[in-house]
């Protein structure tokens, strides 16, 4: 998937994928993070 | 004054649970949910489960240290339906029914928040008299309560003892009213009847687990010095919301009068936090024996409800947790906290699964020499996928464990196909209530203390996560490791 130039809702979970993780790839990846979220489920 | 240090060692756990089926509408998910539809009242009574059942229910029974939490692994699911004979005690404490616990709510009542109905106290004298834990003066203050009419009163909009702040009806699980709790303000929303409510049963579950571990160690209560508490409850007023101390407040009522403690916060991981700060103090001789107590989490009451009546199951987030653990120094038997190998998921570390667990987990092995198959049990978040799984939220603790059998195969420990086995043999089914800071790592400590002292357990790894982005100060979680290893 190209990313360059999208922007990404990173909704992350806490003994998942943390948002912060998504929004690191994502960046990296040139993508622009407009929300970085991690929920915890339990 | 002395230099040398001490080993730190964890004398005994105890636990506590209170089946409180009528306590569930007072959960956070549940009441936001009666408050826009009050038909979902009556869908979540139909769904609660007797004493009986959640006395016999395997993953409590586990808790409670009857059985073994890898026996679980065996039984057929799902466990709800599991008719096993349900002991109130077990090996590490009790499961007490909603009626006692109301009482004991009324007992650890020192503000007079808790009105009980007269006839309800006297159908429940007789039971908490006869508990081995309560005093006669825990029968005193458990007075002689209030009449229906007088109930009526302060449940009635407006009429309550603080005004226009509402007064919560307390409900047994067939919906009958027992008893009312009161807002303790006119207008301080950090001091309404839900908040006080969950700040009380926090208190009162967490002094019957330490009034059952002091009663069944051999220590006498006037020899403890500091109590930590660990709970992710918010006690103080409109001016220190959430400042604590209940720490005092749960020594006072289980006989610590040489005592005074404080509170740790770390949302999930605020037990293992306070453990090593515990074992620091004993390590330094500061004191020679610290409580850390952890109560229950009221607002969890119910938190998956929705998934439970979706599959028309009974509505398992039913109990209220707590936890009692007593650090002390050296005894030669008792299996020590080293804490040399404390891992922290540090700033630095970064979000991703893989770095966190590096922290926890292999960075420590490596630093005490030892491999990750060393490790015989990993105590991490261990959530009863039962609750979990049919709100979509996943088996936690599998995912836990699976990363760390990955870590252990990205160093050629392990292949990827021994993952599986791994996982099964370190680990464990999920087994607690879902309880927040009570459930991850902690409840594997009876059993670890019990494997470790006279079982087959050599060493035990307990790592926790605490979810701080919860709180909006930070988009970070953390997460603390310890290890316990037999003595000797």
């Amino acid at each position: 998937m190209q990313l360059q130039g999208k922007k990404i809702i990173a909704l992350g979970e806490r003994d998942g994928i943390q948002g912060g993780a998504i929004a690191q790839c994502t960046a990296s990846a040139g993508a622009e993070v407009v929300l970085e979220v991690t929920h915890c489920f339990v | 004054m002395q230099q040398t240090t001490v080993q730190p060692v964890i004398r005994g756990v105890r636990f506590f649970l209170a089946h409180t089926p009528g306590l569930v509408r007072y959960g956070s998910k549940p009441s936001r949910d009666i408050d826009r539809d009050p038909a979902v009242g009556d869908t979540l009574q139909a769904h609660l489960r007797g004493y009986a059942d959640a006395a016999a229910y395997p993953p409590n029974q586990a808790f409670l240290g009857a059985i073994h939490p890898d026996a679980l692994a065996s039984l057929p699911t799902p466990w709800f339906r599991h008719a096993g004979c349900g002991e109130r005690w077990g090996p590490h404490g009790e499961i007490m029914p909603e009626e006692e616990f109301y009482g004991w709510l009324k007992i650890a009542d020192a503000f007079n928040l808790v009105s009980l109905d007269t006839d309800f106290i006297e159908s429940i004298r007789p039971a908490l008299d006869a508990h081995p834990l309560c005093t006669p003066a825990d029968l005193e203050q458990l007075g002689t309560g209030v009449s229906q009419a007088e109930l009526d009163a302060h449940c009635a909009p407006g009429t309550g003892l603080a005004g226009d702040m509402p007064t919560l009806p307390l409900f047994l699980r067939d919906g009958s009213r027992i008893g009312c709790f009161h807002a303790a303000h006119e207008v301080d929303a950090t001091l309404a009847a839900d908040v006080l409510l969950e700040n009380l049963t926090c208190k009162t579950t967490a002094v019957l687990a330490m009034r059952t571990l002091l009663a069944q160690l051999p220590i006498d209560p006037m020899d403890i010095p500091y109590v930590l508490n660990s709970g992710e409850e918010a006690v103080g007023d409109r001016y220190q919301r959430g400042g604590g101390n209940l720490a005092k407040a749960v020594a006072e009522m289980s006989g610590c009068q040489a005592a005074t403690g404080v509170d740790i916060k770390g949302f999930c991981c605020g037990p293992l936090h306070a453990l090593a700060i515990a074992g620091g103090l004993v390590s330094a001789r500061v004191f020679p024996h610290v409580v850390v107590v952890g109560g229950c989490a009221l607002s969890k009451l119910g938190m998956k409800y929705r998934g439970h009546v979706q599959h028309d199951q009974p509505i398992l987030e039913d109990v209220l947790a707590a936890v009692a653990i007593l650090v002390s120094a050296d005894d030669g038997a008792s299996p020590r906290l080293r804490l040399d190998s404390l891992g922290r998921h540090t700033v630095a570390a970064g979000p991703s699964q893989k770095a966190i667990f590096e922290q926890l987990v292999k960075e420590p092995l490596q630093r005490l020499g030892l491999s990750f198959g060393d490790i015989d049990k990993y105590a991490t978040e261990l959530h009863n996928p039962e609750v979990t799984e049919p709100a979509g939220s996943g088996n936690v603790p599998l995912l836990n464990y699976r990363v760390i059998a990955g870590l252990a195969a990205m160093g050629k420990e392990i292949t990827p196909a021994q993952v599986p086995d791994f996982v099964a043999a370190h680990g464990m089914p999920g087994f607690s209530p879902t309880q927040g800071h009570i459930a991850s790592a902690v409840p594997f400590l009876g059993h670890a203390v019990d494997g470790l002292r006279g079982g087959d357990l050599q060493r035990v790894l307990l790592l926790a996560k605490g979810s701080l982005f919860l709180g909006r100060m930070t988009q970070m979680a953390d997460g603390v490791s310890l290890l316990l290893e037999r003595n000797g």
